[in-house]
Order: C-alpha cells, then structure tokens, then sequence
C-alpha cells in the first residue's frame, strides 16, 4: 500500500476538481453544468479517503465523511435535474444563458 | 509495482472520464463517461480499504446518479444539437483560471509535509462505521435522513406536470 505515495491521491482529486470545475464554468448546457458538479464532489471524497487510509488509518471517520457527502451529492443530484426538467417545460431551452429571468 | 499499475488503471479510467465529462460535445457521450469516471473512483476506494464505499459508489453513483442524468438529458433531447459549440462566453477565462488553481493546489500538495501513519489500516471497517453512525454522528445521521426525504418529495413536487393546475 505505501508504494503509491499519499501525494499521487491528491494529485488526481485535484486534476479531477480542476476538470469539474472547468466544465461547471465553461457548459451551456445546465444538465452538463451539473456533471462538472458531480465531478468536483467525487474528487473531494477521493481526498477524504485517501486522507482517512493515510494519515489516521486506525479509524474510518472519514469514509463516514463520504458517505455524508454522497448522500448530498444524491439529493442536490435528484432536486437538480426536477428543476431542470421543470424549466425546459416552461421555457423550452436547458441552456443557461437564456434562463436569466432572475438576472438584474 | 502490481499496486502501481491498477492505479495507473484506474486514473485514466477517471481522469479520462473527467475529460470526456468535459470536452466532448454530445451530451449522452459526457454521461456515459462519467460514469466510466465514477467505476474508476469505485476501484480507487478498494485500493484505499473501503469496500464498502466502492459498493456505494457503484450504486448510487453509477447505478441512480448517472441513470438519472442520462433520463434528463433524454427528455429535454430537442436542444442536444451537436453541432454547435456547447461552451459559453466565459469559456476562455475558465480556460486560464482553472490551470491555474490546479497549479496551486498541486504546489500545495506537493510543499506540505503530510504526517503518513504507517499503522495498519483497520480491519473492522463496516463495524466501525455503523458505530460512528449510530454514535457520535447519530444528529447528522438522522438529519441526512429528513434531507433526503425533503429531496425526495421537493423533486417530486417540482417535476410534477403542473398544466391542468395553471390559469
């Protein structure tokens, strides 16, 4: 296990966070935003777990954390796509920049 | 070495996944490969000694999360073109600014002298957590669980067909 170094964890939950949020930034499309969102969640619980296996490897606190994390990601996952399903009925577009009524 | 190759396996199962997610332009390619990218996190928590997240991941990510997205993306299907660009006007900044970030974290990761434990990992992961569950994260246990009953009923309550109720 301590032929993978803790720094090669981190390395990859930060490309793969960088990567989500790029393509959080840069989509039009809102479902698309929404997967760059899921992306950055699960880099998170990459560190998590990664810190829990090798920085406190006695106990599992921070699977706890994922798990945590995962449910929310679930939940903001499930109200997300309700809202998105509901604005394409009213308005006929899934693309943000036209969905700006609530813009100043 | 062995230890070294599936990792290498697995990260260009998710950063892979990571850059399909973001690049390619046909929304349904980007929901396959992420899920493409959540299997290779699955093999990542084996390797990091939570199976039982690895399982959970599968499930829920794989199995309800991305079935979800592909069902979204399918009923607003009109707009899916895919020829036109699927980038926005600040596609350009975002293009300079999360290099950038990305540098810093890994100038973080890399300068910080983490404290590695060389102790076993525990054996009784399932155990121990049912017990942190039931113990001292019982309040946000629960509350987790009323949270996903709000979702629940709130996506219901959003997605429902609202015509017949409108004037």
């Amino acid at each position: 296990m301590q032929n993978i170094p803790l720094t090669w964890w981190l390395s990859v939950a930060t490309a793969l966070f960088s990567l989500g949020l790029y393509g959080a930034l840069s989509r039009k499309n809102a479902i698309a935003i929404l997967m760059g969102l899921e992306l950055m969640l699960n880099a998170v619980n990459i560190n998590l777990v990664a810190f829990n296996r090798y920085i406190t490897p006695q106990n599992v606190t921070g699977q706890v954390f994922a798990v945590f994390v995962i449910a929310i990601a679930a939940a903001e996952a499930a109200v997300a796509l309700a809202i998105i399903i509901a604005a394409y009925r009213q308005r006929g577009t899934v693309n943000v920049d036209d969905l700006d009524s609530m813009k100043f | 070495m062995t230890e070294q190759i599936v990792f290498f396996i697995f990260t260009i199962m998710v950063l892979g996944g990571g850059l399909g997610v973001v690049s390619t332009k046909n929304l349904y390619y980007a929901a396959l490969f992420l899920s493409l990218s959540f299997s290779g996190m699955a093999g990542y928590f084996i390797m990091l000694n939570a199976g039982f997240l690895a399982a959970v991941q599968i499930i829920v990510y794989v199995g309800a999360i991305a079935i979800l997205i592909l069902f979204a993306i399918m009923l607003s299907r009109k707009v899916m073109t895919t020829n036109e660009p699927q980038t926005n006007k600040q596609n350009w900044l975002a293009l300079i600014v999360t290099p950038l970030l990305y540098l810093t974290l890994i100038f973080l990761v890399v300068k910080v002298n983490w404290p590695v434990s060389s102790a076993a990992p525990a054996l009784d992961v399932l155990t121990q957590m049912g017990a942190q569950f039931l113990g001292g994260y019982l309040i946000p246990f629960e509350v987790m669980s009323v949270l996903l009953l709000v979702a629940l009923v709130g996506a219901i309550i959003l997605a429902r067909d609202v015509e017949k109720g409108r004037e």
